[in-house]
């Protein structure tokens, strides 16, 4: 918000909500980059912290809500006041979500290590995958932040790089599993892992398109590559 | 500026108006329509002309010396501008509701029918029919076809208003204007005008100039903003609270003016 309301409670309580939406966003980032090194490093401990810490995003979504219900309620916001309200619950429900993916993708990697046999699962192929997620969400984050839409559209193309590295990575795993047979349940793990990487980066998309109807007002949800550049700036 | 927010046909297309208090300039070259049997709502800051046009709507400035208007203003097709124009003609077919209840001090029936015999020479039984038709195009008449003979004055603040509206009905005009109508009221006797606005605009083109912005975007179709005598937006009140066109019209919406 660059200029400021007749009523500063106004100003104050949406920079509240906002600094809100910053934090969470930034713990289910700090949350992904340890769920990753855990993967990388085969670390239950890690994964372990991840699992705990879900309940803090969680409870940041609720005060958030409730924030953002109230605001609407009280102030009867209007215009860009009433898009940014609607936006922060959106994205926190994506965060959210974020959250419960990258709690997934812990739970994973705790299993995948109990199994045995972390060693000779093919992980490592998720790495450019797990690395585009981080970046993708940090990059939303970002984005929001300074509601710039132009890294906000190169964010919702860049999602289907991980799409395609998720596609890429289910050929190898097929083929690992037909190569050992005795390896399927630590492999279906993975895939569930793997999905919910490409999964996060369908979320940071999200938080990109709300960016965009914030600072626009046009919703460019389901539009298409052509559709989305040519959306009104 | 000029606007055409709608393809639906114009009761009022004002042109290049501008409106003189003597000297002072209260309107700037205002160009806008206002479509047939929609809600039009007027915002912006006081003193930013907007009950000044709706009172040129009727001609309504032409009771005080050194108020002039230069421009068009038609009325389906006839400027009423023109200082041939019949205005008490003008003001049975384009009716006024202000700010405050102005009931006359008389019955609730007579302040009805005082409007309908100016215009037209109705039986006791047409004008008793007429009486009952208009105070229940007002949402006014289940609360008071007991009292009738009763004094005006007797009646609520809300149910003042809406007497005035249904006095204003009574003479069947195609336009309603109001000017901030249920400023004066509480809140529940605003829902009921609100209401009835709603209910009006299937017979009436309706404008109303209201400081309640809220208001304006709960019963309006489209919403014109005007500031210092121009007017600087007019577009569907769904677009101009969401996504108005000028940062001036969302600094006003949104509180950040001052």
């Amino acid at each position: 918000m660059g200029d400021k309301h007749i009523s500063s409670q106004f100003d104050q309580e949406l920079n509240s909500i906002s600094a809100k939406v910053m934090e969470m966003g930034g713990l289910v980032e700090s949350q992904l980059r340890h769920a990753i090194y855990a993967l990388n490093e085969l670390s239950t401990d890690v994964a372990e912290q991840v699992v705990q810490r879900e309940q803090q995003v969680n409870a940041l979504e609720v005060e958030i809500d409730h924030d953002v219900s109230s605001t609407i309620g009280r102030r009867q916001p209007t215009a860009r006041d009433l898009r940014m309200l609607l936006a922060m619950s959106k994205i926190t429900a994506n965060l959210e979500r974020a959250g419960d993916e990258v709690a997934r993708i812990a739970r994973m990697v705790k299993l995948i290590i109990e199994s045995g046999a972390a060693r000779s699962l093919p992980s490592s192929e998720l790495r450019v995958a797990s690395d585009l997620a981080s970046a993708l969400l940090r990059r939303s984050l970002d984005a929001f932040a300074r509601l710039d839409t132009d890294v906000a559209r190169a964010i919702i193309k860049a999602d289907d790089e991980i799409d395609r590295e998720y596609d890429g990575f289910l050929r190898k795993l097929i083929t690992y599993i037909m190569e050992d047979s005795r390896a399927i349940s630590p492999s279906l793990n993975l895939l569930f892992l793997a999905k919910a990487i490409e999964r996060v980066g369908d979320h940071a998309k999200n938080i990109a398109e709300s960016t965009i109807y914030v600072a626009e007002g046009a919703d460019v949800r389901h539009l298409s590559a052509s559709a989305l550049e040519s959306a009104t700036k | 500026m000029s606007a055409s927010p709608s393809v639906t046909p114009n009761a009022i297309e004002v042109r290049n108006l501008n409106f003189f208090y003597g000297k002072f300039q209260g309107l700037k070259s205002v160009s806008m329509d206002i479509p047939e049997k929609k809600v039009t709502a007027f915002i912006g800051p006081s003193g930013c002309g907007k009950s000044t046009l709706l009172r040129t709507l009727n001609r309504m400035y032409s009771l005080y010396p050194g108020q002039r208007a230069e421009g068009e203003i038609n009325f389906y097709g006839q400027n009423i501008l023109d200082p041939r124009q019949d205005l008490n003609l003008l003001r049975a077919r384009i009716g006024m509701v202000f700010q405050k209840p102005t009931p006359f001090p008389m019955t609730i029936y007579d302040n009805v029918a005082f409007g309908v015999k100016l215009y037209e020479n109705l039986s006791k039984g047409d004008m008793d029919d007429r009486v009952e038709w208009a105070l229940t195009k007002a949402a006014l008449w289940t609360e008071v076809k007991d009292k009738l003979h009763q004094s005006g004055l007797g009646l609520s603040g809300g149910q003042q208003q809406r007497l005035c509206i249904a006095r204003s009905v009574a003479v069947k005009p195609s336009v309603l204007l109001l000017d901030e109508p249920t400023s004066a009221l509480d809140p529940i006797s605003t829902a009921k005008v609100e209401e009835l606005v709603h209910e009006l605009k299937t017979d009436y083109t309706i404008a109303i100039v209201t400081h309640n912005m809220q208001q304006a975007a709960r019963c309006s179709d489209f919403t014109a903003y005007m500031y210092l005598g121009e007017l600087m937006e007019i577009g569907k009140t769904e677009d101009v609270f969401f996504k108005p066109k000028r940062t001036e019209t969302e600094d006003y919406i949104t509180g950040r003016f001052g």
